[in-house]
């Protein structure tokens, strides 16, 4: 499928197809949606194992799954598994085992949609809702704008020389000489991709989200495997591939002198932050009852393993076959192996689907979470809920939503640079309120005060850090890969700030009524 | 299950996690460049390994250590409180709460 003079069309013809399956999917949601809030915002709490264990993998993998794992691996070699995945399959399984159903089980005592309103409740404080409000919008907002910028990258990389008429290109900032001519635009794969994802959770909400996320699980988690075993076989066979490393880039084989034992030891801190992913609680709530959690809990490091593994190998084979990152961006190296090595305009099209699947599995549950703060954290928090009918609920639900995808996608048009370095530090910024609700479970000494001074604090120590480790070296271009302190990760710092504040703060102040505590804790004391 | 094997498969659980946690760290793994099988590296199957380790023992977890209690709790409050309004904010809203 080749246009005179143009490129082979054929990729585009395939993420096409794969867009028009999501909104055929959307359609299906849309006549099993019920009409209720409940259904619309946390799918009449009805999910079922299966549905639970995809939609919320697909919503923690991101599109550093399948790009970023590769990439990693290629730099720092094969101990970014143990760094990223390994640890993921122990913590994220952890956090819902002991704050997942806890949380669930919670939800569904009282009635409770967002993260907001439970500590709104637990806490005895609106004014706490409203500062939590501004912290974890400011955290999701630069992880939605990876995932819109993402999915720009990666289409104008496969669609270079598609439409030399259409698009022009871009100038390179030095030498002004044109970029990507003929390719698709970042604007407007961008535009697509948040129609699309917005045109399923309009009509089905967060059971659309949840299918949606199913169906994009099982295609990126294929495409993965489909490229290494594929590329594997370009490279002369699995053993011909490492061998090749082993003697070109033994470092890569090992993690001596690529990263530290500290930096090593507190990456474990990272993935705490799915505790506190306002997306995630939204999936959570979905849960048919806690059992339904039991595959979640037992399937997701498995999960992890099927992802990761193929793509951090693929990552130290590009080093061990002598390639080069184009223009030094190792989160090209997987299109790269593809396209160099493959050559076949399907499994471009094909992969690069897969991409896509895991940046919009993770984008729909953070614009219906979004869409729900701003409904009952603000407006229905602020107005009395009785003037709003169950169907004008769903309508300001839907409003919100739309308005969430507009703003991140006119944000997506001014992304300032690094915007993927920002990622890890927002990953820090969750994963140090995780002390936070840690103690809403399970301490009832807990205070409003000490809830305070925890994400005070985390935002106080949160600040300087990230002013140092990358705001400061952006200007003075001299980022490097990982900022350490004393080697550690940054996120160790501000974990243990907050979660001192908190403790010490709690007991310091007088402790809260035990009629309030009692509703959320099994055992109520006498 | 008694109270007393519950609390027994319990401290599997505080147990299994530091130990899990310390298995993570492999430091004796840290320098060793081997291929496994003739492909694969030390260090990635042993961290490989240990994603099956860990899924083993989210499954004994869930088989030992199941909160049972948990699903009538969270059920309890339909016959507890006076129901509420669907999808707001629970019955701090109801009174309207206040910081």
């Amino acid at each position: 499928m080749t246009p005179e003079g143009g490129a082979d069309l054929t990729p585009l013809t395939v993420i096409l197809a794969y867009l028009g399956l999501l909104l055929v999917l959307g359609y299906w949601c849309k006549r099993r949606f019920s009409g209720t809030s409940s259904d619309y915002f946390v799918a009449s709490r009805s999910i079922g194992s299966f549905l639970l264990l995809m939609s919320v993998f697909g919503t923690t993998m991101t599109a550093f799954a399948l790009v970023g794992s590769t990439g990693k691996a290629y730099q720092l070699g094969i101990g970014v598994y143990g760094l990223m995945a390994s640890s993921s399959g122990l913590v994220h399984s952890l956090v819902f085992f002991l704050v997942g159903m806890k949380l669930w089980a919670i939800g569904k005592r009282e009635g409770f949609v967002t993260q907001i309103q439970y500590f709104r409740a637990r806490l005895g404080s609106n004014l706490f809702g409203y500062l939590l409000f501004v912290v974890l919008v400011s955290l999701v907002i630069p992880y939605l704008l990876i995932g819109v910028v993402g999915a720009g990258a990666v289409v104008r990389g496969v669609t270079v020389g598609m439409f030399p008429d259409l698009f022009a290109g871009s100038p390179h900032p030095v030498t002004g000489q044109m970029l990507s001519v003929g390719a698709v635009p970042p604007w407007l794969t961008g535009l697509v991709i948040c129609g699309v994802v917005l045109f399923y959770v309009f009509l089905g909400g967060l059971r659309g989200a949840a299918w949606a996320n199913a169906f994009q699980t099982i295609v990126f988690m294929a495409t993965g495997v489909i490229a290494f075993w594929l590329v594997s076989g370009k490279l002369g066979g699995l053993a011909a591939a490492s061998r090749a490393v082993a003697e070109n880039a033994p470092d890569h084989l090992t993690r001596e002198n690529m990263i530290g034992q500290l930096q090593f030891l507190t990456y474990l801190l990272v993935p705490l932050s799915v505790g506190m992913f306002p997306h995630l609680f939204q999936h959570w709530l979905t849960a048919r009852s806690a059992r339904t959690f039991r595959l979640s809990i037992i399937a997701h490091p498995i999960f992890i393993m099927i992802v990761w593994v193929p793509c951090i190998l693929l990552g130290i084979w590009a080093v061990g076959a002598g390639m080069q990152a184009p223009g030094g961006n190792a989160n090209a190296v997987l299109g790269m192996l593809v396209g160099r090595l493959l050559h076949d305009p399907l499994l471009t099209g094909l992969l690069t689907a897969g991409i896509l699947a895991a940046i919009m599995s993770s984008l729909d549950s953070q614009f219906v979470c979004l869409g729900s703060m701003f409904t009952h954290d603000i407006v229905l928090h602020l107005v009395r809920k009785d003037r709003f009918s169950d169907r004008q609920k769903v309508l300001l639900g839907r409003g919100f939503i739309v308005l969430v995808i507009t703003i991140t996608y006119l944000l997506s048009l001014l992304t300032p640079p690094n915007i993927f370095d920002l990622a890890v530090w927002c990953f820090s910024g969750f994963a140090s309120l995780f002390p936070l609700v840690f103690a809403a479970v399970y301490w009832r000494r807990l205070t409003r005060a000490g809830a305070y001074a925890s994400v005070l604090v985390m935002v106080a120590t949160w600040i300087p850090l990230f002013y140092d480790g990358l705001i400061l070296p952006t200007r003075e271009h001299r980022l490097k890969d990982d900022y350490l302190v004393f080697g550690m990760m940054p996120v160790a710092i501000i974990f243990a700030a907050s979660a001192a504040a908190l403790v010490i703060v709690s007991l310091l102040t007088r402790p809260p009524e035990q009629r309030v505590v009692d509703r959320f804790f099994e055992s109520a004391r006498t | 299950m008694s109270g007393s094997d519950r609390r027994s498969a319990n401290w599997v659980l505080w147990c299994g996690v530091p130990l899990l946690a310390g298995l993570h760290q492999d430091f004796w793994n840290w320098d060793d460049g081997r291929l496994l099988f003739g492909f694969l590296p030390v260090g990635l199957a042993y961290h490989a390994g240990y994603s099956l380790l860990a899924a083993s023992f989210w499954a004994f977890v869930v088989a030992w250590c199941w909160p049972s209690r948990l699903e009538e709790w969270a059920g309890a409050v339909e016959s507890e409180v006076p129901p509420r309004t669907e999808g707001t904010g629970g019955r701090e809203d109801a009174k309207g709460g206040g910081a």
